[in-house]
């Protein structure tokens, strides 16, 4: 089973399936594109569930590795791997596309194939980010990535798409040309190398650290997404369809928090560490200040929208507080994150198919005529709030218990997104679903059909497991994070 | 020859025995549970299968159970209310109402039956202190889900599982008309599973799950008419409040995890000593004195302390059965439950014991006097549900921790029943709460007059009844205590006895006697007195003119009758284990420097002696002081409250307006948030993030192309003449450079 490519078959299965579903062509066989990206979506996250089960946790190299020459002149190498950090973003990356896909099944009537193939493309790519081990190779996956999505939001999206396509477009690729300049200078350095394995063994004076830091920063700051670069994040949402929303949230945003640990921590340490006291004052600022703004959105899909950027504020914050509760806490919220916040935009999908409209304020005693939807929906915002027995809880308690271990005062600020949480996903819940029936569109609501009803209940299931025993998910991720811890203990100076 | 072939089994047959018949009676439950709707089966062969399966499953209980099959019964006392709620919630439909009710009634039952039987082998001297499964591994910390069984514990299951088995027998009364019938028990049972699972912890992370479980069954209860837009208020409310304790707790238990690296309760206790000689890092702060007061912010919003007490009142949105259950005896007194259990970490803590004792004794004063002006029924109940817990907290605060538990426990029993006893009213007054249309009830409901008059007596403490033994017993505590603020302490517990007599009897008397004001043509003062009990889909309330109240059917009056026995009793029977016997000996400790109960202790001879010399002491006097005035105001001379109302007027506008604390949270950080988020999101997101660098570099990038479109002139002398003053320049800097 091991000998298998294990993850060159999560890249290209998705990729080569999506151009397959690409071919079908117009809508008249959208039935065909349907059924076939759903069986490639099935397959591809198929060919993933061996990562977990064959995964060695007593190690922290990397796994599954694949090598093949790619440019010879350049040194540059076909190179994958995963370790205890990376292999769960892969999988959690290929469920959430067979999700996606169910979500578009009915919703998406026009340019059917395209529109699945893009979100194929897009996920095979991004399991290229988490598994590349080689510089260009991550930097080509981690460029062609924003293509498909900005071809999601742009030509599926909502009436203002084409300003948040480019907004999301600039801002990101301004971030990432900087982190370029980086990765040359560190292929310089390295003696003509770009294997990010040997980047994270090179030492390097503090001054360059000092800027390869920042390179890093405005490329991954800019994906997280943190304050203040944050301001792409709800437009982009609000535009994009509800497909390009969930794996923009549940995925997407996990690519620059992954930079963080691929590349900045390990590659420039003292560096790192001494930025430390900025990224954690920017993620409590992300946390508090966010939290305070999403408390007042008027459109569902902004509240959401802002409510991920905070919960990323805690991701970015458990990274940088080095300890081990801190960077599991963060990589086990990136993973919650994932199911909840693909779920709030899926509930928010649902309602904005049969009513088109996102504004909190067209809703109101929604459970009186979806009381099926209404229950999914509790338990997505009480996830989103961070309530023990979800897996919303499990990264929050982490971090925090890791931020007083830190400081008392940071996890002071931190955990006031217990009551910020809690306060803007229930208010909105309270205003959309409970009451009388608010008006005549409410009152022909029909409630969730067996589609809907299906892929909600895997994503609550997924919720509810990972808060009820969470010891699978942390298991994979010891090796790697105590190892990482060690590396940035030791100066590279 | 059945008992004496079970006795020679091996234990490992035993134990499949035992879970075989425990599948099977909870199979019988559902069943009958099914049957009860579809017919499947049959009615005599569904009473047939549960009948077997209660028959074989109870020797098998009876007999004594090895510790593996004691350690299964652990897991069944949550389990079983959880699977009935999963059954209810679930599959509804499919059950049907009778079916819902059944199955998580039985589950209940089962619940009970097992805690007795656990209460009977800890009685045996038998603890048990284990984990059930790992939860996680991180950073060197096991998260665990585990048990802990001891006095303390059982005790707490014993009081949990009585009172939501009496709830769910008297909710298959209450909610008979509700289309929401399912989703009730469904709920009532998640309810009892969580505050079992919370009682039942051996660490903090299980704590704090059950901490935050309830807090969220509660806040889908008090929801539960969620159409009704005063009852989603309140439950956010709620929720928001709970959550600003929680915040304290979890930074509590982030200090205890970052300074010992153990959430286990045990562990924890053994570093105690430790964290008492260290001082918070960044602070200069004590830490154990950090750590307490941080956990008893969380017991502050979990049991409705000043200033976090705000929801309490608001939650009687819910469904009476709830406000019965879970807002007065169990959910709320979680607080007090956790702090006793933390007992050898407060104990360390002088400053932190006097906070306790301040925030506790002001509760417990000034919510009393809220109870005074309110004229909704259930009003009066959760305003003296606030008050004693108030009580309840002084107790902990003069480290009588086996007095506070103790008067958890009876409080449990008389407050469930005067909130029920208060639902049997608003049934016979057909949703109308307002205690000024009622009067005279006794003659139309003489088992709920009785049991509600016993329950009144239990809460002011008249002697012999449970309530006399708990109160006292505090009074006494912090008679004898030595810490800062135990004279202001002692000033508002005494004083609140008068009140609570007062307010208690000014209840009961506008109910139960006097005038029949019912049933007349509804008045002005009917509509600001909303009724707050008004089922879904049932807008009628009040007794129309003419029409008489009438005595609820048994499933109501029987868990009234059965809740009455123990809120007479109960303190006569248990206070001399608990208090002064071995009962908590090894769950709660008391430091050498605190006096605790000792005196009380020295002074105890007997039940009925206490009894007989609390005729002679002040409380007694106080509460018979506060019974006759308010029977010379209510009875006598109705006219001078109103005299009094007049005359004071601003003080009952303070009162009527619960001392602004609403209005003040309203304004100041409700508004206030929404306010600032506001600010933040317009000024800095909108103005200055996209406004300024965004859209501004944009611009910008405008402005430049427009200025270089200036110097793109098209005329080939100007480039020249610019190429040349170029060079010159670069060639002065390029040999000046040295």
């Amino acid at each position: 089973m091991t000998d298998m490519p294990l993850l060159s078959l999560a890249i290209w299965i998705p990729i080569f399936g999506g151009l397959l579903v690409l071919a079908t062509g117009s809508d008249r066989n959208a039935p065909l594109a349907r059924a076939l990206a759903l069986l490639v979506a099935v397959a591809g996250f198929a060919v993933t569930v061996p990562l977990y089960l064959g995964f060695d946790t007593g190690t922290a190299t990397m796994q599954f590795v694949e090598m093949a020459p790619w440019i010879r002149p350049y040194n540059i190498n076909y190179h994958l791997g995963v370790d205890g950090i990376s292999v769960l973003f892969v999988i959690l990356n290929a469920f959430v596309t067979v999700i996606v896909v169910l979500a578009g099944w009915e919703v998406i009537r026009e340019k059917v194939a395209q529109y699945m193939a893009a979100f194929l493309i897009m996920s095979g790519l991004m399991n290229g980010i988490f598994s590349a081990l080689d510089g260009v190779l991550f930097y080509v996956f981690f460029e062609a990535s924003l293509i498909p999505l900005y071809l999601v939001i742009g030509i599926w999206g909502g009436a203002n798409r084409v300003y948040a396509a480019i907004k999301f477009f600039l801002y990101t690729l301004a971030g990432s040309l900087l982190m370029l300049v980086a990765l040359l200078y560190l292929f310089l350095q390295a003696g003509g190398s770009f294997s990010i394995l040997d980047w994270h063994q090179l030492p390097i004076p503090m001054g360059a650290q000092s800027l390869i830091f920042f390179a890093f920063l405005a490329a991954f700051a800019v994906k997280v997404p943190m304050w203040p670069v944050h301001t792409w994040l709800p437009d982009a949402h609000v535009e994009a369809p509800t497909g390009g929303s969930v794996v923009l949230a549940a995925i997407a945003l996990k690519l620059g928090a992954y930079g963080f640990l691929r590349f900045s921590l390990p590659i420039v340490p003292d560096a790192a560490q001494y930025y430390a006291p900025l990224l954690i004052t920017l993620s409590l600022v992300a946390v508090v200040y966010i939290g305070f703004v999403a408390l007042v959105q008027t459109d569902m899909k902004k509240l959401v929208a802002y409510s991920s950027i905070a919960h990323m504020g805690f991701v970015t914050l458990g990274f940088f507080m080095f300890n081990q509760l801190g960077i599991e806490g963060a990589l086990v919220q990136m993973i919650s994150h994932g199911f909840v916040s693909g779920a709030m935009f899926l509930c928010i999908g649902v309602l904005y198919d049969r009513m088109h409209s996102r504004n909190i304020a067209d809703y109101g005693g929604v459970v009186n005529k979806m009381p099926k939807f209404a229950a999914f929906f509790m338990l997505f915002a009480m996830a989103n709030a961070g309530l023990p027995g979800t897996s919303g809880f499990v990264g929050e308690f982490m971090v925090v218990l890791g931020a007083v271990q830190f400081n008392f005062w940071v996890a002071f600020l931190a955990a006031t997104t217990l009551i910020l949480g809690a306060a803007y996903s229930l208010w909105m819940y309270k205003r959309v679903v409970f009451g009388e029936v608010a008006n005549d569109h409410v009152a022909q609501l029909d409630d969730i059909n067996g589609r809907e009803f299906a892929f909600l209940a895997i994503l609550a299931f997924c919720v509810l497991a990972m808060g009820v025993y969470p010891f699978p998910f942390t298991e994979v991720m010891h090796a790697s994070v105590d190892e990482l811890l060690r590396h940035i203990a030791v100066s590279k100076l | 020859m059945i008992i004496s072939t079970y006795t020679m089994l091996s234990s490992g047959s035993k134990l499949a025995l035992f879970i075989a018949l425990t599948v099977l009676a909870l199979l019988a439950g559902a069943l009958l549970a099914l049957n009860a709707r579809r017919r499947l089966f049959g009615c005599a062969g569904a009473r047939a299968v549960g009948f077997v399966g209660l028959v074989a499953g109870l020797p098998a209980l009876m007999m004594g159970l090895s510790r593996v099959e004691m350690e299964m019964l652990y897991r069944v006392v949550p389990l079983a209310p959880l699977a009935g709620a999963l059954i209810a919630g679930l599959f509804g439909k499919a059950v049907g109402r009778a079916g819902a009710h059944l199955v998580t009634s039985f589950g209940v039952l089962v619940a009970l039956a097992a805690s007795i039987l656990i209460y009977v082998d800890v009685l045996a001297g038998n603890t048990f202190n284990d984990t059930v499964y790992t939860w996680m591994e991180a950073g060197g910390i096991t998260f665990e889900i585990g048990f802990l069984i001891d006095s303390l514990t059982v005790m707490m299951m014993l009081v949990v599982t009585f009172v939501s088995l009496m709830v769910h027998v008297y909710t298959i009364g209450y909610m008979s008309e509700d289309p929401g019938y399912q989703r009730f028990f469904s709920y009532i049972s998640l309810f009892t599973f969580s505050m079992l699972m919370l009682v039942m912890s051996n660490n903090f992370l299980q704590l704090f799950f059950g901490w935050e479980a309830v807090g969220l069954v509660s806040y889908l209860l008090i929801g539960f008419w969620y159409k009704r837009p005063t009852a989603i208020y309140a439950n956010l409310k709620a929720f928001l409040v709970n959550r600003v304790g929680d915040f304290g707790f979890l930074l509590g238990i982030g200090l205890i995890v970052a300074y010992t690296g153990s959430l286990d309760y045990a562990e924890v206790f053994e570093e105690a000593g430790n964290l008492a000689s260290l001082e918070m890092a960044g602070t200069g702060w004590p830490l154990i004195t950090a750590i307490c007061i941080c956990l008893f912010i969380g017991a502050m919003g979990k049991s409705a302390q000043v200033p976090l007490h705000v929801w309490l009142p608001d939650s009687m949105e819910g469904p009476t059965p709830i406000s019965a259950l879970i807002h007065a005896a169990t959910m709320v007194t979680a607080g007090i439950f956790m702090v006793a259990r933390m007992s050898p970490l407060f104990e360390l803590s002088d400053a932190a014991l006097s906070f306790v004792l301040v925030i506790g004794a002001t509760t417990a004063l000034f919510m009393g006097f809220l109870g005074i002006v309110q004229n909704d029924i259930k009003r009066v109940v959760a305003y003296s549900t606030l008050s004693q817990l108030g009580y309840m907290t002084v107790a902990l605060g003069v480290s009588a921790y086996s007095a506070a538990v103790f008067h958890l426990m009876t409080h449990a029993f008389f407050k469930a029943l005067l909130f029920l006893g208060a639902g049997s009213v608003i049934i016979g007054m057909h949703h109308d709460q307002d205690m000024r249309n009622m009067g005279g009830l006794r003659k139309y409901m003489p088992i709920t007059w009785i049991t509600s008059l016993l329950g009144s007596l239990a809460l002011i403490g008249f002697p012999l009844f449970s309530g006399f033994y708990s109160k006292d017993s505090i009074i006494e505590a912090v008679h004898a205590a030595q810490i800062p603020g135990a004279g202001y302490a002692l000033f508002c517990v005494l004083l609140g006895v008068f009140v609570t007599a007062f307010y208690s009897f000014r209840m009961y008397f506008l109910v139960f006697h006097g005038e029949e004001r019912f049933g007349k043509a509804h008045d002005a003062h009917h509509h600001d007195a909303h009724a707050d009990d008004d089922h879904q889909d049932d807008h009628h309330h009040g007794l129309a003119p003419g029409q008489k109240p009438h005595e609820s059917p048994w499933v109501v009056t029987v868990p009234l009758v059965l809740l009455a026995i123990p809120s007479v009793l109960i303190g006569y029977f248990t206070i001399e284990p608990m208090l002064f016997g071995e009962w908590f000996k090894s769950v709660i400790f008391v430091g050498d420097n605190h006096v605790g109960l000792s005196e009380l202790a020295a002074s105890f001879h007997s039940p009925l002696g206490m009894a007989v010399h609390g005729l002679q002491t002040a409380p007694f006097w106080l509460a018979m002081g506060g019974v006759a005035l308010s029977w010379y105001f209510y009875m006598k001379r109705p006219d001078i409250p109103a005299a009094i109302q007049r005359r004071f007027s601003a003080v009952h506008t303070l009162l009527e307006n619960k001392y602004y604390f609403d209005r003040f949270n309203e304004v100041f950080f409700a508004a206030g948030s929404r306010l600032l988020g506001r600010g933040l999101w317009k000024g800095g997101d909108q103005a200055l993030i996209d406004g300024a660098v965004v859209n501004g570099s944009a611009r910008l990038v405008g402005w430049i192309s427009q200025a270089s479109r200036l110097l793109q002139t098209g005329h080939l002398y100007q480039y020249a003449f610019a190429m040349i003053i170029g060079v010159f320049v670069l060639l002065t800097f390029w040999f000046n450079r040295g």
